[in-house]
């Protein structure tokens, strides 16, 4: 596959201010990409690299193979969806979907026609001849896709775009724009800072933290080997244990992840050996999440751990677990999955 | 365990004004609209009102009384040729100088908008807006120095030896003169000057307006710089452009000063309103060339939204 994308040792500086810091990064072609991280952390800057608004103050970035250097934002291959979508309000829905094709020269009736099949695509046949303020969030937001799409990029570029929908038309739009990319064969590049949209929406994902990579891989690989202890609490929830008694065998030693779902609870002691560990602690708090329940277990050392279950059976079924209660934790050495430790800045 | 809800008794004048205000909101609104709505109304319409009907009175040429009977004689007498080349004269002045004002404040309001900020967007702001500060007649008098015969313009011409090229200028018939002092291209300059600051005002403001991820976006979608200024940024900033036009073309068409200090001798609409009721005392003619400009700016401000030009508020 090729790279559609190509960061090479880039940094962006902002007077004093590093934005990015030595990203090396391949997006390929047809891919989903997603780039998670929290806000301040280098993603939007990511995406204004790749369309062209700024450039790098060092390295260097390809474009299908080609060094971008020279190439301004209009002469890219390249859309991009805005958080604010950016809509002219002085244009009408069809005219700003059809901006694009206009500025290209392309013939009045070949662009109507283009215009329409793009607005049939993201059902908004029929509003063509409204403005931007006559419409809905949500509605404004596919207008936004259809401005980008209609130009038929080889890469489109979604800056948190569906950060100001509510969350049901969230999710719907989350399955719509996965739909869309497969269907249409196009670089996808998502930013986001929501780790559950990074995970469900994404063929691979960036997770980054102070305009750094901490790491790069599938969403199931970076939830089960997350490589650095900043991934492990960014995406999902993590506990993190450290083992470095004398007692414990030297390849054993070290920080480690281990995620809540894998620890289980219990309100009698169970039997250890072997690679099961198994913990005494009191409940601090129980949280209620409908599908799960998440309980925080504080331990005789003074730290906490969290345990989630999964809301099953009947109700007579759950034992009585409320704060105060002494429990047992239970889980498996197979279950831990070291860190490396963030770099430091 | 029940709680009372804890009603704190009304104490004092002020408090007690002030709750039964609250819940009488109308009252409220009236009483703090009435004394600008009377301002406007009374003083504002009132006088334009007044001025409306003394236009359609009459003077008797005869013993220079006002009569006081309705009739449409005196907007006759503004349809002779004298009276219309006055009014033709100003409205291309006003026109002549809007235009300019416009190609001249974009680009400084442009940059006051979008690349300025901190220290040189107060130093812009002040640079503007100091010369609104200091007297109008001291500087169109300033003016007169700068523009005369021997005045500094004169004097750097000859010393960058291009006497001629000011010659040639001032040789043009209609708009030349002796000297620029006295001159329509003088009065032109200094009309830009003085009023230059209420175009570049509201342009800055509209530009304000304009996010930056929009230009961005055109830009993104394929538009090299021209067309985005062309299709994003100037559709944008028109209403900008037009409210400091408004500005620009009314305030010209009024000034009766500027163009009795700088310029020819022949007459600016201001200038003749004066004479009128003035020297004159023909307060019905005055007023009907008061009326002039009013019709002139609805007819421009109906063709500037008829061209769309309040679509981006």
């Amino acid at each position: 596959m090729d790279s559609a994308v190509r960061f090479r040792n880039v940094c962006l500086r902002y007077g004093k201010v590093v934005a990015l810091d030595g990203i090396d990064l391949e997006i390929r072609s047809g891919e989903f990409f997603g780039i998670l991280g929290p806000s301040g952390s280098g993603k939007t800057s990511c995406l204004r690299l790749i369309a062209g608004f700024d450039r790098p103050s060092d390295g260097m970035i390809e474009l299908h193979g080609r060094s971008a250097a020279a190439v301004p934002p209009y002469d890219r291959d390249v859309n991009t969806v805005f958080q604010d979508y950016a809509l002219f309000p002085h244009m009408t829905i069809e005219q700003n979907v059809g901006f694009g094709l206009m500025v290209k020269g392309v013939k009045r009736e070949e662009r109507r026609r283009r215009v329409g099949e793009m607005l049939e695509m993201v059902r908004l046949e029929g509003l063509g001849g409204r403005r931007p303020s006559q419409l809905s969030g949500g509605q404004r937001q596919r207008v936004a896709l259809a401005r980008a799409l209609v130009n038929r990029p080889s890469v489109l570029l979604l800056d948190e775009p569906l950060g100001a929908l509510d969350l049901k038309l969230r999710q719907q739009m989350q399955v719509e724009l996965r739909a869309l990319q497969r269907t249409l064969e196009i670089t996808f590049i998502f930013v986001t800072h929501d780790q559950g949209e990074a995970l469900s929406m994404s063929d691979r994902l960036a997770v980054f933290n102070r305009g750094r990579i901490e790491q790069v891989g599938t969403p199931r690989e970076i939830y089960e080997q997350p490589a650095t202890r900043f991934s492990a609490e960014f995406v999902g929830d993590s506990n993190i244990v450290e083992r470095r008694d004398s007692d414990t065998p030297s390849h054993e030693r070290g920080v480690f992840s281990l995620r809540p779902e894998k620890v289980h609870l219990s309100t009698r002691e169970s039997a250890t050996g072997g690679r099961a560990i198994s913990v005494v602690g009191e409940v601090a708090d129980v949280q209620f999440h409908g599908a799960s329940v998440r309980y925080v277990v504080s331990l005789s050392d003074g730290s906490s751990m969290t345990a989630v279950a999964g809301n099953l059976g009947s109700r007579a079924d759950l034992p009585a677990v409320e704060p105060g209660t002494r429990v047992w934790l239970n889980w498996s050495c197979d279950d831990l999955h070291r860190l490396r430790e963030s770099e430091s800045h | 365990m029940t709680t009372a809800l804890r009603v704190p008794p009304t104490q004092g004048f002020g408090r007690r004004i002030s709750t039964a205000l609250l819940l009488r909101p109308k009252l409220l609104l009236a009483l703090l609209l009435l004394p600008p709505l009377l301002w406007l109304g009374v003083i504002y319409l009132g006088s334009m009102l007044a001025l409306l009907i003394q236009s359609f009175f009459s003077i008797d040429e005869f013993s220079g009384m006002i009569q006081r009977s309705l009739t449409l004689r005196t907007y006759g007498e503004l349809l002779r040729p004298a009276h219309l080349d006055i009014i033709l004269r100003t409205a291309a002045m006003a026109a002549a100088v809007t235009l300019a004002s416009a190609v001249l404040a974009f680009p400084i309001a442009y940059y006051m908008a979008r690349y300025a900020s901190g220290r040189a967007k107060t130093v812009f702001y002040l640079a503007v807006m100091l010369p609104l500060w200091s007297s109008y007649l001291v500087r169109v008098y300033a003016w007169k120095l700068i523009l005369a015969k021997e005045g500094i313009v004169t004097w750097i011409a000859a010393e960058l030896g291009v006497e001629n090229w000011l010659e040639a200028l001032l040789s043009i018939p209609v708009i030349g003169g002796a000297a620029l002092s006295v001159s329509y291209i003088g009065t032109f300059t200094v009309f830009v000057y003085i009023w230059l600051p209420f175009m570049i005002l509201p342009i800055q403001a509209a530009l304000e307006r304009v996010p930056q991820s929009m230009i961005e976006a055109s830009a993104d979608l394929g538009a090299p710089p021209h067309r985005t200024f062309r299709n994003v940024i100037l559709p944008l900033a028109f209403p900008g452009v037009v409210a400091g036009s408004i500005f620009t073309f009314s305030l010209t068409l009024g000034d009766y000063i500027i163009p009795q200090i700088i310029g020819s001798s022949r007459l600016f609409l201001g200038q003749v309103v004066y004479i009128q009721q003035g020297t004159a005392g023909n307060i019905p003619l005055a007023a009907a060339f008061c009326v002039v400009p009013i019709v002139v700016m609805s007819i421009y401000l109906s063709a500037a939204k008829r061209l769309g030009a309040f679509d981006a508020l």
